[in-house]
């Protein structure tokens, strides 16, 4: 489902230049649960943010869905993102002062969904990501970290997308409550097949998926099944 | 992203911040409102001074002795100073067709004293029996000027209702008498009140026989004005024309030594005025727009760096550039539009105010409250491009990553 074939992505400061890809190639089938590992300036945001049609690689190609994503406007790139991927993000990025239900279905607004099914869609994927429903009229404000981020995975959830995108979903998490969030990621992978990337530094984070690539200086160095 | 869906995300940012948007709106508040109600005081003069030139009578052509240099305008046109216009001038102007009545009349400032002690400085003019029907003018009591007055230098005068109250207070000064520049003279009756606007304010003037004002008070044989009723309001230019050249042959001169002005040349001229004031109101007002404009601006700038993160994570999940630049425009052309809409409304409570503490009859016309519309959601629109663009322009991954 997503094929990388000899990825670089290169970043130009004046006269310098600065591979933070050096010919990344693997593939993910659908289903699957993998972690992107490796230290910071090792390429994994540079990596996330190609898969998740952020950013287009210097060279090389990646395909999502059979699509090549590589050499798309910015706007055909905004229609990727919209209808085939969901992120999740380790600062929760939730709309301040919105309420829950308002910030699940804002990508589905964008996708022009109506306001029925809207709201239809948003509380399946908020019970899919475990959050109660006395919390859905609150205001994002008014939400523990472990909710917020329940929220936003609510968020990826609801446009049904192809691939979820979680960059480091537990950085700002206690412990515990970034337990119950990758039990949520695991839940989702198992029983609704979904197939999930989760970005992270941590062992331990990365300990919950089923596959783990380590990526270090632009370069991917071990790609192995877990346990 | 739909209408409503755009009004809804506007909504609940502005709501978010609300002081500030409230500052901001009220910015133009005050640019709007101030544009109305500077409008509508403009329009509200015109209109008075439109009635009260009106009042004097629509079809009346005034000759002025000398000739009114172009450019001038008719206030300073030298008037007494000339002294072309003659008695004999008088039975010329009559024959002329279309002419229905001539009022000439010769004016002087003099000391008026009452048998009260009271006494007053004030325009003093001598005219005949014709002067109360061609100036459109009426007596509140008494009677007016006799021809055998005019013709026998009688010794009656007809006060203005200023100069009766400034000489007799509430005494009625019909019968009583006055001394002009030391001649008696005995009041035979009282002008009604006019009031509102004019040069030659009929309040304020005492009118005598013209023989006794040229004779005795004066010492002169000329005119200041001759005041010309026309029969036919269509026919003015003509009979203008006609007067231009029997005068000019009269007075065997090839260019006119007299001015011939009619009511319109006079509404013209001050219409022009006004709409000159009226604009130099509005564009200092409008000048307040400007800067209301440009802090709707600023507030946006400032709203677009404040919310980079959020405006990443719209693009992250599927809004276009389009999207957002929509969505910042809403922004601002829904401030400028709540301003427009409470700038209308205190423009038009100023102009009520200022109507009904009688400083001026306002009005406030449909066209100024359609144009401030317009030019409030032409000032969102302009003022928000620039933020909105920023907004769009922004890269999603940078955007996400700010602090």
């Amino acid at each position: 489902m997503i094929e990388c074939q000899n990825i670089t992505k290169t970043y130009k400061t004046g006269e310098v230049e600065f591979n933070a890809l050096e010919g990344v190639s693997f593939k993910i089938e659908r289903g699957e649960f993998v972690a992107i590992m490796g230290p910071s300036g090792s390429g994994k945001s540079t990596l996330m943010h190609i898969l998740g049609a952020l950013d287009t690689p210097t060279t090389g190609q990646y395909f999502l869905d059979g699509q090549n994503i590589s050499l798309l406007s910015d706007d055909e790139l905004a229609e990727i993102r919209k209808n085939k991927i969901g992120f999740v993000f380790q600062a929760f990025n939730l709309l301040a002062r919105t309420s829950v239900l308002r910030n699940t279905v804002l990508p589905l607004v964008y996708a022009g969904i109506n306001k029925n099914e809207r709201a239809l869609r948003a509380e399946i994927a908020l019970k899919a990501a475990g959050l109660d429903e006395v919390h859905f009229n609150h205001l994002s404000n008014q939400l523990s970290g472990g909710q917020i981020q329940r929220v936003a995975i609510a968020r990826a959830l609801v446009n049904n997308p192809s691939l979820i995108l979680a960059d480091e979903p537990t950085g700002n998490l206690d412990s515990k409550t970034g337990e119950i969030v990758l039990k949520t990621f695991e839940k989702l992978n198992r029983e609704e097949g979904r197939t999930i990337i989760l970005i992270t530094h941590e062992h331990d984070v990365a300990r919950h998926t089923r596959r783990i690539i380590h990526i270090k200086d632009g370069k991917i160095e071990d790609d192995s099944n877990n346990q | 992203m739909n209408f409503s869906d755009i009004f809804k995300e506007t909504y609940i940012s502005l709501a978010a911040n609300k002081v500030r948007s409230g500052l901001t709106v009220l910015g133009i508040v005050i640019g709007i409102g101030s544009v109305i109600a500077m409008i509508s005081i403009g329009e509200g003069a015109k209109t008075q001074i439109q009635t009260s030139i009106e009042d004097l009578g629509s079809n009346l052509l005034t000759i002025f002795p000398g000739v009114v240099q172009p450019g001038r305008g008719i206030v300073s046109s030298g008037r007494g100073s000339a002294q072309t216009l003659k008695n004999e001038d008088i039975e010329t102007i009559t024959e002329i067709e279309g002419v229905a009545a001539i009022a000439p009349e010769i004016s002087r400032r003099f000391q008026i004293t009452a048998a009260t002690g009271n006494n007053t400085n004030t325009t003093v003019t001598g005219v005949e029996t014709n002067y109360l029907f061609v100036r459109n003018l009426k007596l509140a009591d008494g009677f007016f000027i006799t021809d055998s007055a005019a013709r026998g230098l009688g010794r009656e005068a007809v006060l203005g209702s200023t100069v009766a109250k400034d000489l007799f207070g509430e005494n009625d000064p019909i019968g009583q008498s006055i001394r002009i520049n030391r001649v008696n003279f005995k009041v035979t009756g009282l002008l009604a009140a006019k009031g509102g606007f004019g040069f030659s304010g009929p309040d304020d003037m005492v009118l005598v026989p013209l023989s006794t004002m040229q004779k005795i008070l004066a010492g002169a044989d000329y005119l200041s004005t001759i005041s010309v009723s026309v029969a036919d309001k269509d026919r003015m230019n003509e009979v203008r024309d006609n007067i231009n050249y029997e005068l000019a042959k009269k007075h065997r001169v090839d260019e006119p030594d007299f001015s011939i002005i009619s009511q319109e040349d006079i509404l013209g001229t001050l219409s022009q005025v006004i709409n000159t004031f009226t604009i130099f109101l509005a564009s200092i007002a409008g000048i307040s727009l400007l800067v209301g404009g440009i802090g709707i601006m600023n507030m946006m700038l400032t709203t677009v760096t404040e919310r980079t993160r959020e405006i990443g994570l719209r693009k992250a999940i599927g809004a276009t550039k389009s999207d957002i630049n929509r969505q910042f425009l809403a922004e601002a052309v829904a401030l400028t539009f709540v301003g427009g809409f409470l700038g209308v409304a205190m423009g038009w409570v100023i102009a009520f105010t200022v109507t009904s503490l009688e400083i001026i009859q306002t009005s406030v016309s449909l066209y100024s409250v359609f144009l401030a519309f317009g030019v409030s959601a032409a000032i969102g629109i302009i003022f928000g491009y620039y933020p909105a663009r920023r907004a769009a322009s922004l890269n999603p991954i940078e955007a996400l990553r700010y602090e």
